[in-house]
């Protein structure tokens, strides 16, 4: 069971293709697969839906493969942060399917956990809700959404073990939990991979049975608004 | 524009929002004029602000040269946190307020409607950014207070019959607070509860298109 890889490239080898859903993990662009998608650009796999919160900056995070094209469909709740993005995306070359935040991280939580759809209040008597099933329960009407299975599932995470336990930092978790229990595969990113044992098996965040490839590198980890206060007023 | 108009500024708008606030609530902020709300949290009263993107218990902005990429909020600002901070996954995020474990959510708007009908999250025509968690909030929580300027840049009223731009939750809303005062909503229309500085009861009624019920 070899789950530690030397480089992305190498951890995405043979699991990419064309027309593929991947789900990624990220909020803006803080705990991205920055390295893992680096090398999805590299790969030249095109014609690619994610499966995203955001869609990155135009140099950073997803926006790369927007730049050269590789997507063509964004299941995103929020995604006003990239030029090239609206561009293609008023010009129609590029889809996008807009999910509540909530609704968006619940489709991949549940479709790892083998629940092929919910209801839920999110959107009742909004666009969302059109065209999908209504259902009342004790008095209150829900929409029915459904659970995501992803091809493959790219992750950043704080630390891992060699089996895959993963622990994430601060909001740096945000969606790479529920984006990696979706995957069929799901290759994840460190900035540490620790040695087995050292992790305390009650701190860990996600459990390595959800992820099958890891690889370990130097993360740029941009920040996208710096705001600060003067040391004066602490 | 809030510097010229009528009533209360945006300070003040975000301090009267912040009377709001019961104590041990768990809240969410929303970007704009209720981000101060935070600035003006009454002596006494112990609150919790969520981030929806997976903090409960934020902190002030941190001081220079101490910002983290790793703590943000879900306006992507860096941030700091607290002693009782905890975080937590996207899903358990939405999953507390889904619940109704969040007290309130306090979040700006375009329009309210009288029946409580809220849009903030796309005009036709113009270019669609997304929803974010706006939805999944105003679905959830347990009370949402929309705080925002009573009328538009072109003059006209915010706080409508029937809101006209696609809405974000339909019959959410439970109070609205504006430069021009305080409005509930209530059974066939909006309850006047009070009128800002400088502003007359009949100053509220006429700035006011949806149905003012006594």
């Amino acid at each position: 069971m070899k789950k530690v890889y030397g480089s992305a490239a190498e951890a995405l080898d043979g699991l990419l293709t064309d027309d593929m859903l991947i789900a990624a993990g990220g909020f803006g662009l803080c705990g991205i697969p920055e390295l893992l998608l680096g090398a999805i650009k590299d790969s030249g796999v095109k014609g690619l839906t994610f499966a995203s919160n955001n869609a990155g900056v135009d140099d950073f995070g997803i926006g790369i493969l927007l730049q050269t094209k590789q997507v063509k469909k964004m299941i995103s709740s929020y995604v006003g942060e990239n030029a090239e993005f609206m561009r293609q995306y008023l010009a129609g070359e590029l889809e996008v399917e807009f999910n509540p935040q909530g609704t968006l991280a619940e489709r991949m939580r549940a479709g790892g956990c083998g629940i092929p759809g919910f209801y839920t209040k999110t959107g009742v008597g909004t666009q969302i809700a059109e065209g999908k099933e209504h259902k009342d329960f004790d008095g209150q009407t829900y929409i029915m959404e459904r659970g995501i299975v992803a091809d493959l599932a790219i992750v950043k995470a704080w630390k891992a073990d060699a089996t895959g336990n993963l622990v994430f930092r601060k909001t740096a978790r945000n969606f790479n939990p529920p984006a990696a229990m979706c995957g069929k595969v799901c290759v994840v990113e460190v900035e540490e991979i620790v040695p087995t044992g050292s992790l305390e098996p009650d701190s860990i965040h996600l459990p390595g049975v959800y992820v099958h490839r890891i690889i370990q590198g130097e993360h740029e980890k941009r920040i996208e608004q710096r705001t600060t206060r003067k040391k004066e007023s602490a | 524009m809030a510097g010229t108009q009528k009533g209360w500024d945006r300070n003040q708008m975000a301090a009267r929002a912040a009377q709001e606030l019961q104590d041990g609530w768990y809240v969410n902020l929303g970007i704009g004029i209720p981000t101060l709300v935070s600035n003006y949290i009454p002596d006494g009263i112990e609150v919790t602000l969520q981030s929806e993107n997976g903090m409960l218990g934020m902190g002030a902005f941190p001081i220079e040269g101490e910002e983290d990429a790793d703590l943000i909020n879900a306006g992507k600002q860096t941030i700091t946190e607290l002693p009782q901070t905890a975080f937590f996954d996207s899903a358990t995020s939405f999953g507390m307020i889904r619940g109704g474990k969040i007290a309130m959510a306090i979040l700006g708007a375009m329009e309210v409607a009288e029946n409580g009908d809220l849009a903030n999250w796309m005009i036709p025509g113009k270019l669609i950014k997304g929803m974010g968690g706006a939805m999944d909030l105003v679905a959830g929580v347990q009370r949402v207070v929309v705080v925002m300027d009573h009328a538009n840049k072109h003059g006209e009223s915010k706080v409508l019959k029937a809101c006209t731009l696609p809405l974000t939750g339909a019959a959410v809303v439970d109070r609205i607070i504006t430069n021009l005062g305080v409005l509930d909503v209530v059974e066939g229309g909006l309850r006047i509860v009070e009128c800002a500085t400088d502003v007359t009861m009949d100053e509220l009624r006429a700035a006011t298109e949806a149905t003012i019920v006594d």
